[in-house]
């Protein structure tokens, strides 16, 4: 089966062949697959889904891959937690964390569009694959590259966390750190793509990278038992995620996996860099670009490629988007691992921030089937909670030490 | 002049080149000027209203004219300019 028939101009439709193009030539509109809906739909089945592995190639009649020489054949399928003791806390009875900071092997969702990516790439007979990252995706891509023995450059920002840093390194690719911020790296790496023969994940593979996201809408649909949440809350940089979560949706409809897509897009960033939900809180279908300052930095992206369409799809969704300090995107953090004993990084202290606020709005009712999307480990941004957990509490290696220090009597006593 | 890096995608207007000169105020008459030396450029960097097309971003020395004064941002002598379309991410 012929799966991909083309890469279509989501602005204009002129059509391309499957190649590692990103941009329309005519309208710089971003290129996507143009997929062969009719014959997907006669070999995909629930059944075929849930028969095949443990990971986002269940999914493989969606993904832009021709064949089955996986780089990355373990990533996704993710837990899905039911979060009663959230749930509890903001008073939602039917809270679920989609936990991708356990994602394989770099913990964080990046592993399921790299995996797509780095088999395309290898697809289409790239030895060196490349990216521009805030962190995550360089991990993943540097990670992968090692086991797929490709040649490897990642490009970061000069205020990376000391683990997203180390997290490259270890692997051995070539680590460039560019004086500026993601979006200079971005614009560089855009120059850069357009002069050496790379598969730069994010830039010329990006039709078939960006397609990755779309599992996170599967497995979730799949792990509720085939059906729809009524809410979900997104982080947002790119606003890529967000836009092919709608897409994983829709595309599950079509091919009458579900019966109908009844789900509520809601898209969260902080306040420090804001772009999307600043522009759709002032009901406009545009953004402006920002110089980005939030701790949040996985989120750190002014001039989003996706804004305009994510926009778009929370508008079509009748969501909504909101934002958070940099407080709350700490305090976010910290109620997630207290009360469901997962560690997540800023961007998931962001999603957990904006649900609590919508929740609080109003804008999530009690009963709605809620999913909120953790995408990232909190053990890669610990610089974001360090000064706000408290130290250990040190004692001697005495049983009369610790039974003072815990102010316990003799036969079991306080329970400190 | 001003030194102006053409994308891969507008390359075929400039016969391969990947860098052109041009003589221009302002990035407005940078896009005349453009399209006079290579017809059709205009076109495709702009949409029939004449205003930029909405995946085009002009830097000026590695700033983004939307943090400047968008098309009407002045140039002078010796700046470069890079025309980068559909800035990727994630």
């Amino acid at each position: 089966m012929i799966k991909m028939k083309a890469l279509v101009c989501r602005e204009c439709g002129k059509e391309y062949p499957t190649k590692a193009i990103h941009v329309c030539e005519m309208c710089f509109g971003p290129l996507e697959v143009k997929y062969n809906y009719e014959e997907i739909k006669k070999s995909i089945s629930r059944k075929k889904i849930a028969d095949g592995p443990d990971s986002i190639w269940r999914y493989i009649d969606l993904l832009p891959v021709e064949g089955t020489n996986f780089v990355g054949p373990h990533a996704g399928f993710t837990p899905l937690v039911r979060a009663k003791n959230l749930g509890g806390y903001l008073g939602l009875e039917q809270l679920y964390i989609k936990n991708d900071t356990v994602n394989h092997p770099t913990l964080s969702f990046k592993d399921r569009v790299v995996a797509v990516a780095l088999t395309r790439a290898r697809e289409l007979g790239f030895e060196t694959v490349a990216c521009a990252s805030t962190g995550n995706l360089a991990n993943s891509v540097s990670a992968h590259a090692a086991s797929a023995n490709l040649h490897c450059y990642v490009f970061i920002p000069n205020d990376l966390e000391a683990a997203k840093v180390l997290g490259n390194l270890i692997y051995k690719p070539h680590v460039v750190e560019v004086e500026g911020n993601y979006d200079d790296v971005n614009r560089l790496c855009s120059e850069i793509a357009g002069e050496h023969g790379w598969a730069f994940v994010n830039i010329n593979i990006r039709p078939y990278y960006a397609e990755g996201s779309k599992t996170l809408a599967f497995e979730t649909v799949e792990q509720l038992g085939w059906k729809t949440p009524d809410q979900v809350v997104i982080p947002m940089a790119s606003g890529s995620l967000l836009t092919k979560i709608w897409k994983g949706l829709h595309e599950m409809k079509s091919l009458e996996l579900i019966d109908s897509v009844r789900t509520k897009i809601n898209g969260a960033q902080a306040e420090g860099c804001s772009p999307i939900s600043t522009a759709f809180k002032a009901g406009r279908d545009f953004f402006k670009p920002v110089k980005p300052k939030t701790i949040a930095k996985s989120l750190a992206i002014g001039n989003p490629a996706d804004g305009y369409y994510a926009l778009k799809a929370t508008a079509e969704s009748a969501g909504a988007m909101d934002m958070v300090t940099d407080e709350e995107v700490v305090e976010g953090i910290k109620l997630l691992a207290q009360t469901e004993g997962i560690f997540s990084e800023t961007a998931g202290g962001v999603t957990i921030g904006v649900l609590k606020k919508l929740v609080k709005q109003g804008v999530i009712k009690k009963n709605d089937v809620t999913v909120a999307y953790i995408t990232g480990n909190g053990l890669k941004t610990q610089e974001a909670v360090i000064d706000s957990v408290g130290r250990p509490v040190r004692i001697q290696p005495s049983l009369v030490d610790f039974e003072k220090t815990f102010k316990m009597g003799k036969n079991g006593g306080g329970d400190t | 002049m001003i030194k102006v890096r053409i994308p891969t995608p507008l390359r075929t207007l400039t016969k391969g080149q990947g860098e052109v000169e041009a003589q221009a105020g302002s990035v407005w008459e940078m896009i005349e000027a453009l399209n006079h030396a290579h017809p059709g450029m205009k076109d495709r960097l702009c949409d029939e209203t004449g205003e930029l097309r909405r995946f085009v971003n002009i830097y000026i020395n590695e700033e983004d004219i939307r943090f400047l004064k968008g098309k009407e941002t002045s140039l002078k002598d010796g700046d470069e300019v890079s025309i980068v379309p559909a800035i990727a991410g994630g």
